[in-house]
């Protein structure tokens, strides 16, 4: 187990470099740069700044310069966040987004986990229609049009909770945010559970086991559940990913200091060491995870671990 | 399983609870939104409207201005002007303290405009200084950065030298990027010199907190010259990049003013609180450019012309409507020490006009068969895209020309706009950098960097000289409205609408000004009493 969890991270390295090399090639390509304004600067006053960034170096130089500063954990400073570096910026965000991720994340498993559950035990009747019905709507109604419409009823008409994350301060700020975020992931872990319940509840250990005159409730339980939730298991890696790096919309929507923003807004300033940085630290994230959840196949199904 | 869950439920909880903010129902904090985040509180890396709000609460320049919008004296007291407009002394105040106590000298004035136009600060909003003597110098390299026009004679008094004169240059200390910076702190913290706890600024306020994607925090700098007269004690800049979001904050009693109010919601605001809503002339232009340096609008005025009369816009500052104004010249009305000048059809009808457009468009050789074909390019964005729709109709339906609309992302369109190769038509705005028609005008030279539309005029260009060479404002004047009605003449673009400033201004607010440079000075503005 160690012995294949050093060798998927050995295997990882490459992984990034690759991520780092076509994405620094990526946002250079992109037309503009960092400091271009409407307010065009003085050609002089551009050289100064590209040799303040060296911006003024071929880009093979340039990328060697930023690589050299990736392995020793310095991912630079922002063009547009001038007075932070781009490792600044997203450990201070980061607990926010985390904080918020973790919240939805969990919210969505077990709402979702539940629904699924329901909808698959009362398959075809009016509860499951109502289930699917719902998981149709949250994962085809965008986020940008549930969360200001939450915003305008819930702030602006009702005044019960605070509009922003600013707003407010404690558990009250919290709520609409992490619901926003949950409601696609509720939507989309029901409909996984449902789809994988119905396929172990037809297997023949379950007839078995029905047969033996165990209950409903038993059965799900001890021997239906476990099976069921696996396949989620390969869902939840990315989910979770995207989650924790914040949502930019909701981020947006809730005025919330989140990892997010920064990468939309890193990509449209041309901000290259901002999107260079989320990016690599994404796809760290996501690798991770991605072990994180092969390991745990192991330890939830035993057929695995003996592979 | 029981165990399991309430494991579950525990970390949800703690996830849920901790930690807080401050409470926002305190009155005495000012909530004020503020559009993009600042990209920095160094006077010298930053240049972006959002900052200069925040920096002009946090700091001052030699002058500032009144809540009307009037230059009044600040860091300095008084000042006199050589009888050639060249050479500038000016006298500080005895008062004037840092927010750590130290005094505001002429030495700190020195030390920040060298810092500013050293090409190593690699600063990027340099227009104010740029007519300093020896600036442009040193900032191409050719010579040091204490070889700057600057000199403090004594801690009080502080001589400039121009390499010019610049009539207008009072009104460019008011600049940020001409706000001291503070030497110590600079020389101890380095690139974090900018950050709370580091930041040492001359203002009536201080940096308190910086949460990035946040909010700026800012509290009452004690030592301030005229901390008697500041009335709110601590003012939060929010991160408010998306105006309907701002706007919900601002409805919710989060905020007490908006940077601005989106165009969905102006016509409801307007009647719901209209006296919440605050609009009033901002110095800034809405146009189109023509490509003046490829087929099919070089050398061809008569379609240019035609295009320019066959824009209706009456009927798309209706389409914007915020209460923008229609504009028939390049300088907007309001602007100081000019009167614009406009074309001789803005007083006749719009199907007056289009009728004569018609008229222009066959003598430019064009008809029914032979129509003109072209693309307007615009920065992907709602409101440009309802103008560039109506336009486009207005074009065929009046002319009948066959015309292609291009989104682009922003900084492909002003890459493109510069490379002037693909464009034919472009969408693209000024906004006045200080309140003089210089700032407009000058982006039409033959060799402005922001000259997009690639407009060459030799008497234009002489006329700016001319005017650039005046100390008599009068004189300059007359100049200034030559060159511009000059280049209206021959249509290099066409002048849309004129921008407004849109705020909510909460009724709790008292103090607020409305000006065309929309600058709100917190210490300004107060709480009404009964709140």
């Amino acid at each position: 187990m160690l012995r294949y969890a050093l060798l998927r991270i050995l295997g990882a390295i490459p992984t990034i470099l690759l991520v780092i090399a076509i994405a620094f090639l990526m946002v250079h390509a992109a037309p503009g740069g960092p400091f271009d304004e409407e307010r065009v600067l003085p050609p002089e006053i551009e050289r100064n700044v590209e040799r303040a960034y060296h911006l003024d170096e071929p880009l093979p130089k340039q990328f060697v310069r930023y690589l050299g500063g990736v392995l020793r954990g310095d991912l630079g400073p922002s063009y547009r966040y001038r007075d932070y570096t781009v490792s600044e910026l997203i450990a201070n965000a980061l607990p926010v987004s985390m904080r918020l991720g973790a919240l939805a994340m969990l919210l969505a498993l077990a709402l979702g986990i539940a629904a699924g559950v329901l909808a698959a035990l009362r398959k075809n009747t009016v509860l499951d229609r109502l289930v699917t019905g719902f998981a149709m709507i949250g994962i085809s109604v965008p986020v940008f049009v549930v969360a200001p419409l939450m915003v305008l009823v819930f702030a602006v008409l009702l005044d019960w909770l605070p509009a922003s994350w600013t707003g407010g301060s404690g558990g009250g700020r919290l709520i609409m945010p992490v619901i926003a975020l949950a409601l696609p992931q509720i939507a989309y872990i029901a409909r996984l559970t449902r789809a994988s319940m119905i396929n172990v509840m037809t297997s023949d250990y379950v007839r078995t086991a029905r047969a033996q005159g165990l209950g409903t409730v038993a059965i799900v339980r001890y021997h239906v559940l476990k099976p069921a939730v696996l396949p989620l298991m390969s869902y939840i890696g990315p989910a979770i990913a995207g989650v924790l790096t914040g949502s930019v919309v909701v981020e947006q929507v809730f005025g919330i200091p989140g990892v997010g923003q920064f990468f939309i807004q890193g990509a449209l300033n041309r901000d290259y060491t901002l999107v260079l940085g989320i990016t690599i630290f994404y796809a760290v994230i996501v690798i991770a995870l991605n072990l994180a959840v092969d390991l745990a196949y192991g330890f939830l199904d035993p057929r695995i671990r003996a592979q | 399983m029981k165990m399991r869950f309430l494991l579950f439920v525990w970390v949800f909880v703690a996830l849920a609870a901790c930690g807080g903010g401050n409470p926002v129902s305190d009155v005495s904090v000012l909530h004020r939104g503020n559009g993009e985040e600042p990209e920095s509180l160094d006077v010298h890396k930053s240049s972006s409207t959002e900052a200069g709000h925040v920096l002009r609460d946090l700091g001052e320049g030699l002058v500032g201005y009144s809540p009307a919008g009037e230059l009044v004296p600040a860091a300095a007291e008084s000042w006199s002007v050589s009888e050639d407009g060249i050479e500038y002394v000016f006298t500080l105040r005895a008062d004037g303290r840092w927010s750590n106590g130290d005094p505001v000298t002429a030495a700190d004035f020195v030390y920040s405009y060298r810092r500013l136009v050293n090409p190593d600060t690699a600063a990027v909003y340099v227009q104010s200084v740029a007519e300093v003597d020896n600036a442009a110098e040193i900032m191409a390299g050719d010579a040091e950065p204490d070889m700057l026009a600057v000199e403090a004679l004594g801690p009080q008094h502080l001589k400039i030298r121009l390499s010019r004169p610049v009539p207008y240059f009072i009104s460019l200390l008011s600049h940020p990027s001409m706000f001291p910076v503070h030497r110590g702190s600079i020389e101890v913290h380095g690139t974090a010199h900018a950050r709370p706890g580091n930041l040492v600024t001359n203002g009536a306020y201080r940096l308190l907190e910086w949460q990035v994607g946040g909010y700026i925090e800012i509290d009452r700098n004690t030592f301030y010259w005229d901390n008697a007269k500041t009335a709110i004690d601590r003012v939060r800049h929010y991160v408010t990049p998306e105006p309907m979001v701002e706007l919900n904050r601002y409805r919710a009693g989060e905020l007490h003013i908006t940077r601005t109010i989106p165009p969905e919601s102006f016509s409801q605001m307007r009647a719901e609180r209209p006296d919440e809503v605050r609009v009033s002339p901002a110095l800034g232009i809405y146009y189109y450019g023509f490509n003046m340096t490829k087929p099919p609008f070089a050398d061809n005025p008569r379609l240019r012309q035609a295009l320019s009369m066959a824009v209706d816009r009456e009927t798309i500052v209706e389409i914007v409507g915020r209460g923008e104004q229609a504009a028939y010249s390049f300088v907007p009305e309001g602007t100081a020490n000019y009167g614009p000048s406009t074309y001789s059809w803005a007083t006749i009808t719009q199907p007056e006009r289009n009728h004569t457009a018609r008229q222009l468009y066959r003598e430019a050789g064009y008809s029914d068969d032979k129509a003109a074909e072209f693309e307007i390019r615009y920065n992907t964005n709602d409101t440009h895209r309802q103008i560039a729709v109506a336009i486009q109709s207005m074009w065929e339906n009046v002319l009948g020309a066959r015309v292609t609309l291009v989104n682009e992302e922003f900084q492909v369109l002003l890459a493109n706009m510069q490379a002037r190769q693909v464009t034919q038509v472009f969408r693209a705005n000024w906004n006045g950098d200080y309140n003089d028609a210089h700032t407009f005008l000058s982006t039409l030279e033959t060799d402005n960097p922001a000259n997009f539309t690639g407009y060459a005029n030799e008497d234009f260009d002489e006329l700016m000289e001319r005017a650039a060479a005046q100390t008599d404002l009068g004189r300059r004047r007359l100049y200034l409205e030559e060159a511009e009605r000059e280049m209206l003449d021959e249509h290099p673009l066409i002048p849309i609408y004129f921008y407004v400033n849109k705020n909510m201004v909460s009724p709790k607010v008292r103090g607020w000004g409305d000006n065309v440079l929309n600058y709100h000075y917190s210490q300004h503005l107060s709480f009404a009493t009964n709140q």
